[in-house]
């Protein structure tokens, strides 16, 4: 059954120490003119993945500036799932056969809940391709439609996708959250960045003496400097080429390397790739692998906060916020330029990008060979997500393309 | 104090950022861009990335330049590119002239480079604009000063970088107001000699208060 989501109020002046109240301010007063005016946000599952933690913290947000916002949940079985997962997987850009039964789950699916979900709102957004469908519910002219994509359509399966441009086409705007994600498309494409929440327990500011903590729980040294990457084991992430960029740099540098990501017991995938990880890492003492609880965001937090290089050496990526949350944390950062890297790193100013296991190395020893370098980085880094990357800025986002399209003849 | 007839209405700004049909994989095609994109899509790429970047100051001047720099590794049409300054345009289209002007010029130079493929291509984007009123006025200099004072970043680069084009001078909304509406020319025109360029938007601001604050000590 489908589920309209009620979520915990957040003071958004509790921002304010952050951004400055300058910025509150000016989220209040382009609020005003939407004040009362309804929304519904509506995506395919509560809890997990980025999308309900995005909303999960925007949705209260958003009520505090008085907007009339509801977040819907579109109910589904076992195999509309294994089939939006072929989609999402196929959209990607993975192999994929199409089977006419996919389709017709699918569309039966979004039927079904285009009868129990409220579509009213003067304003709906639809977060991904699960419930794009809804739009058949849209009533002439009434009110405005538009759709997010959260995942890069740059490769799309070409049967998957023109199954889905049909409904997209015929929303009022789309969003991406890189250009090079978007399609070629008769409705104008607008571009919304992912958001991390720097109130919450993965970016939220922590006690020093819990870091040490951590840092003892894993046995990493805090005197020597640490190189983080914080992933889950998947060869995307390219965790051995990590390992090998670290060995470069160790024949310079006395330094640790940290692999922390969620744990692979569940995934059959990533206990492989954990153990090419542990093969290569080879018993190097310096070499902290370490599988995190699903759902352990203090812990990425200290470690985040305790490395001195965080590096993301991605071979494919989505947006990759992780990027972000070292970012907020001040932390230089080597990374891969794919994905949406390059909108987080601007090369040389907010981190240094690299194209290689030797690039990556290569930056990371010009980076421990300069800390003031790395420092700035750091600054400029925390400057570019709190201007680009919170949460506030996506609320800002959203009210302005609230604003565009209720000005729109 | 003195005290303007008109007052100074504070207002801030946020864009949406439309991404554009349009993109760039070489110089060349940079060209090809810079001639057919909307001129809203020349804001996005000048005006706006500038106050989106506005903790910057070394080196960063605008999307052209820094794809040029980054992708091309053209270091000679990127410094051409960034040393254009917003500053001296108050029409798009002359901005939009002297962009593919640079580019041109570089292109019949090294027809060779003009071709070479970029890491990554350019997306051209526009800016959608929305203002919104923040409810705050001045009439004298301290009204303006505690106005300022309490800005958002989008609010200040709104009245001090974007209004160039709005007010279609050569000045900046806080230096229009402080000439006409109280009379302060010397203050209008060091408000207006703030560099935008090595000064982040935190620290132009602090520039400004300073000079209103020198301003009050001799009144």
């Amino acid at each position: 059954m489908s589920e309209t989501l009620a979520v915990t109020r957040i003071p958004l002046d509790d921002y304010a120490e952050l951004l400055g109240a300058g910025e509150i301010e000016e989220l209040r007063a382009l609020a005003k003119p939407l004040r009362g005016r309804s929304i519904q946000m509506v995506n395919s599952t509560a809890v997990g993945g980025g999308v309900a933690e995005i909303l999960m913290r925007l949705v209260p947000l958003a009520e505090e500036l008085d907007l009339n916002i509801q977040w819907e949940v579109m109910s589904g079985g076992e195999d509309f799932f294994e089939v939006t997962k072929s989609f999402h997987n196929a959209l990607h850009g993975a192999p994929y056969h199409a089977r006419p039964r996919d389709f017709e789950i699918f569309l039966a699916y979004n039927e079904r809940n285009r009868a129990t979900l409220p579509l009213d709102a003067e304003f709906v957004v639809i977060h991904d391709p699960q419930p794009a469908g809804l739009i058949d519910a849209r009533k002439p002219g009434s009110n405005h439609w538009v759709w997010r994509c959260h995942i890069d359509l740059s490769h799309p399966h070409r049967g998957v996708w023109d199954f889905l441009e049909a409904f997209v086409s015929r929303y009022d705007g789309a969003m991406f959250s890189s250009p090079e994600f978007s399609r070629q498309l008769p409705i104008p494409q607008y571009l919304f960045y992912p958001a991390i929440d720097p109130l919450s327990e993965k970016n939220c500011h922590l006690d020093p003496v819990f870091i040490a903590q951590i840092l003892a729980r894993y046995r990493i040294d805090p005197q020597r400097p640490i190189l983080t990457q914080i992933s889950r084991f998947d060869r995307l992430k390219d965790p051995v080429g990590v390992i090998r960029a670290y060995r470069i740099v160790k024949r310079y540098f006395d330094c640790q390397l940290v692999l922390a990501g969620g744990s692979a017991s569940d995934d059959p995938e990533g206990a492989m790739v954990l153990k090419e990880v542990l093969r290569e890492a080879n018993d190097d003492p310096d070499i902290r692998v370490i599988e995190l609880p699903a759902w352990a965001p203090l812990e990425v937090n200290a470690l985040q906060r305790a490395s001195t290089i965080v590096i993301q050496k991605s071979l494919r990526e989505g947006f990759g916020l992780t990027v972000s949350e070292a970012l907020w944390k001040k932390k230089p950062v080597v990374a891969s330029a794919v994905g949406g890297i390059p909108i987080q790193i601007i090369h040389k100013h907010t981190g240094l990008l690299a194209h290689s296991v030797e690039g990556t190395a290569y930056q990371i020893r010009f980076l421990l060979s300069h800390p003031e370098i790395a420092a700035k980085l750091g600054e400029n880094g925390h400057q570019h997500v709190k201007e680009n990357f919170l949460i506030t800025q996506k609320l800002k986002r959203y009210l302005t393309l609230f604003l565009t399209m209720a000005n729109k003849p | 104090m003195n005290a303007a007839e008109t007052p100074f209405e504070f207002v801030t700004v946020s864009y949406l950022t439309r991404i554009g049909n349009q993109s760039a994989g070489s110089p060349s095609e940079l060209l090809t861009g810079l001639e057919h994109c909307s001129d809203a899509s020349i804001f996005h790429h000048t005006y706006q990335t500038l106050g989106s970047h506005h903790f910057l100051t070394e080196g960063f001047s605008n999307d052209f330049a820094q794809w040029v720099l980054a992708d091309t590794n053209r270091n000679d049409l990127a410094e051409q590119l960034a040393a254009l300054d917003i500053r001296d345009y108050v029409s798009i289209a002359a901005l939009r002239s002297d962009l593919c002007r640079v580019v041109r010029d570089f292109c019949e130079a090294f027809p060779h480079f003009a071709k070479q493929s970029a890491l990554e291509r350019f997306y051209f984007c526009e800016s959608v604009e929305v203002t919104a009123p923040l409810g705050r006025s001045a009439r004298t200099l301290d009204e303006f000063r505690d106005g300022i004072a309490h800005l958002s970043h989008a609010g200040f680069y709104f009245h001090f970088i974007s209004s160039r084009l709005r007010l279609q001078l050569q000045t900046n909304d806080f230096s229009h107001w402080l000439s006409d509406g109280l009379g302060l020319q010397t203050l209008a025109e060091s408000v207006n000699n703030i560099d935008i360029y090595t000064n982040t938007l935190d620290g132009s601001r602090a520039k400004l208060l300073r000079l209103i604050e020198r301003e009050r000590r001799k009144a």
